[in-house]
């Protein structure tokens, strides 16, 4: 039995962490959303500024909101998250071409895409610079890694 | 010998019913080629072939004989389970018919290329070459009746393309299709081949890989060999974009915007103003879409060139004594007319700086003209297509007023430079046309009854007050009510998109394109039932012909009917592109 209250205190205790934790971590997850308006410092013809909150937030959980492009196929590991929906699908149509300002999310496992129109929040760890899908070729600056999302 | 060659053409013809399957050449058959410029040949077969049995001869002699190289045998092409023939950078030069024929075993195919020539001397010193993307005869009339007015059925002014000298109707279709877009359209007025839907300056082959395809001769490359003229090209679009890249590249896939990027640059010409500076950006940078450590801006600052990246760095630039000028204005395309200088939509806020294309072509004109050999200057309007696309009339029509504008500039150049060649046309047309006003005071319960038709379309009521060109306002209350007769399914909301370039569809889950309903709750908002397949994102081109007009030497030679080809030809005349003028 003390063995039992041991446990189960221990087990509160650890609870009451485990809340604690997702507290701050809902806190700060809170502090950490970006907006697309907040990504870049400064737009320029001779290529886009990462604003100081992007850096500092490099390597950290953030959540962002935003659309989900219409993705390649149905079931994949990544997806665009774009500012306002696009249109068209820059990866099917070989003359369309990804607005500036794109954030590539890369999933915590594969899964099926449902609604491609619709605001969504993704939650992840962001990462920062120039980084090649070995798979696809494609190029991203900005990607959002072991994400999850939902609707919003 | 005529006669020779028509008994010749009838056995051939005669024997063709017995012949297994029919080998492909490239050039495809009816080519015309202009003198001494190099391009590819390519033979393919239908299936594997030995390569002891392929024989090809040019007007009966070894092939290999007339075109000065060995033919290179490729027994099974890359991913094609099917043998081929090469002889890529070969020159006729003299002018006359060549019958090409290819066999291998049961196979067989005979194509005939006329070789012409131009005169030894040159009628024009430059070429003005304008082209309005997508420019159909309803983008004319609203940009006639937006700017200038109408009273009593006669307009009251008249545009700076209404009064060019010489006119033709151009066929545009592909080399695989009826319809067409704008790299092969491009293509054929700057290379003098037809080719096919995405192709820059090569003959579509049947392999995968987009740069191994059979090449043409472009006019830049054709005025590098022969002349010392400079080279300019100006658009609203990215400069690797379909058009303005036509002038330079070769690849069978048109969105190859890097590469493009490089064949451009390896070309140099000496005047580039657009948008597309994220191909010159290297991969590291943000904002790039290069997948290379490629800095084509660094590359530009060494060969010499002047960059400017905004209106008042164009500004500066246009007294640049170097020559050679670089202008990039946006990562992407450049914004329309009406959200640049009257909206301040689409991408204006993040790219306040851009200039137009009038002041793109006065400061290219000012800057090629230095060069006493002269000039070919490209301008393109391109936002007239990229707005029709969408459906958003107003946005085309006024960047179709801003492109008649550029061809005020030029036909100002000519009256000072006589010998200057304009041609102002389309590369291909849209299925739009104006079916008469929407009149907002017309006494009706909805927005579709406030159409007028007939009688019932009166003259719109744009004003121009302080005579700047553009209508004051597109808002007015009775304004041209323009329609596409294609589409996908959208909202039709019978006003002008004063929030920002129409976006007629969305693609859903299942992949297929459905109405925005973004504007399904504008007051008096109709559906409208889309007509092509529902994996079409926004109205396509029409299959209908193009007008070009013309003014100054040679474009006399500008009538009737003529395929977008023999565009190339004409200029290639005026130009005297047949002779060396270099030393």
């Amino acid at each position: 039995m003390p063995a039992l209250c041991f446990d189960r205190r221990r087990m509160l205790a650890m609870l009451g962490a485990t809340a604690m934790s997702f507290q701050a971590g809902q806190t700060s997850a809170a502090d950490n959303t970006i907006a697309f308006g907040q990504l870049y410092a400064s737009f320029g013809v001779l290529g886009l500024t990462f604003s100081d909150k992007v850096k500092e937030l490099s390597g950290k959980a953030v959540s962002m909101r935003g659309f989900m492009a219409p993705p390649l196929k149905a079931e994949a590991n990544f997806f665009v998250l774009t500012e306002i929906p696009l249109s068209l699908c820059p990866f099917c149509s070989s003359d369309a071409d990804w607005p500036d300002d794109i954030v590539v999310i890369y999933l915590d496992r594969a899964q099926t895409f449902e609604q491609a129109n619709g605001l969504i929040e993704v939650r992840g760890r962001l990462e920062v610079g120039s980084w090649t899908d070995p798979e696809t070729g494609f190029v991203s600056l900005l990607r959002i890694v072991e994400a999850g999302f939902h609707r919003v | 010998m005529r006669k020779l060659l028509a008994i010749l053409i009838t056995s051939t013809v005669l024997f063709s019913p017995v012949v297994a399957s029919a080998a492909t050449v490239f050039p495809l058959d009816r080519a015309t080629i202009l003198v001494s410029s190099p391009f590819d040949v390519k033979v393919e077969f239908d299936g594997v072939v030995a390569e002891g049995d392929v024989s090809v001869t040019v007007n009966g002699q070894p092939a290999a004989e007339v075109l000065g190289k060995s033919l290179t045998f490729i027994e099974k092409e890359d991913g094609v389970d099917a043998s081929a023939v090469r002889i890529n950078e070969v020159t006729l030069p003299s002018p006359g018919t060549y019958t090409v024929v290819a066999k291998a075993g049961s196979e067989e195919k005979t194509v005939t290329w006329e070789v012409y020539g131009t005169p030894e001397a040159p009628v024009a010193k430059n070429v003005i070459f304008l082209v309005a993307d997508g420019l159909s005869v309803a983008h004319r009339t609203a940009a006639r009746i937006m700017s200038k007015g109408m009273s009593e059925g006669k307009a009251n002014g008249r545009l700076n393309m209404d009064d060019l000298d010489y006119a033709a109707f151009i066929g545009t279709s592909s080399t695989e299709s009826v319809a067409t877009d704008s790299a092969n359209t491009m293509s054929a007025y700057m290379t003098g081949h037809k080719t096919a839907v995405n192709a820059l300056g090569v003959y579509a082959d049947r392999t995968a890989d987009p740069m191994d395809d059979p090449k043409v001769e472009t006019l830049a490359e054709a005025l590098r060999r022969q002349t010392g003229k400079s080279v300019g090209v100006v658009t609203t679009s990215e400069l690797q974009d379909a058009t303005p890249a036509a002038v330079f590249a070769h690849t069978r896939r048109r969105a190859e915007k890097a590469e493009i990027n490089n064949h451009i640059f390896d070309l140099k010409p000496e005047v580039m103003l657009g948008g597309g500076s994220a191909y010159f950006l290297p991969q590291t940078q943000p904002g790039s879409k290069r997948k290379d450590d490629v800095d084509h801006i660094t590359l530009y600052k060494e060969a010499g060139y002047t960059l400017a990246t905004s209106k008042s760095e164009l500004e500066t630039a246009a007294g640049t004594n170097t020559g050679k000028l670089l202008g990039l204005f946006h990562t992407g395309n450049m914004d329309t007319t009406l959200d640049r200088e009257f909206l301040k939509k689409g991408t204006v806020d993040k790219f306040p700086e851009q200039p137009g294309l009038v002041q793109m072509t006065q400061t290219a004109l000012d800057v090629l003209s230095r060069n006493d050999e002269g000039f070919v200057l490209i301008v393109e309007a391109a936002n007239v297509d990229k707005m029709s696309h969408p459906l958003d009339w107003d946005r085309a029509v006024v960047d179709t007023i801003e492109f008649d504008k550029a061809i005020g500039l030029a036909r100002e150049f000519a009256a000072k430079n006589p010998d200057t060649l304009i041609v102002a046309t389309g590369d291909h047309t849209h299925g739009v046309s104006i079916v008469g006003t929407v009149n907002d005071e017309k006494d009706a319960d909805s927005m579709r009854e406030k159409v007028g038709t007939y009688a019932e379309a009166g003259f719109p009521n744009y004003e121009d007050k302080n005579g700047d060109g553009y209508p004051d306002r597109i808002d007015v209350s009775r304004r041209l009510f323009l329609a596409a007769n294609n589409g996908p399914d959208h909202y039709e909301t019978f006003r002008p998109k004063l929030d920002g370039p129409f976006v007629p569809a969305i693609r859903n889950e299942d992949g297929k394109y459905v109405a925005n309903e973004a504007y399904k709750d504008v007051p008096g908002a109709v559906f409208v039932q889309g007509n092509i397949p529902t994996s079409g994102d926004t109205g396509v081109h029409a299959v209908d012909d193009v007008v070009l007009q013309a003014s100054g030497p040679g474009a006399e030679k500008f009538k009737g009917y003529m395929e977008q080809s023999d565009v190339y030809r004409v200029i290639a005349e005026a130009l005297a592109l047949g002779a060396k003028q270099t030393q």
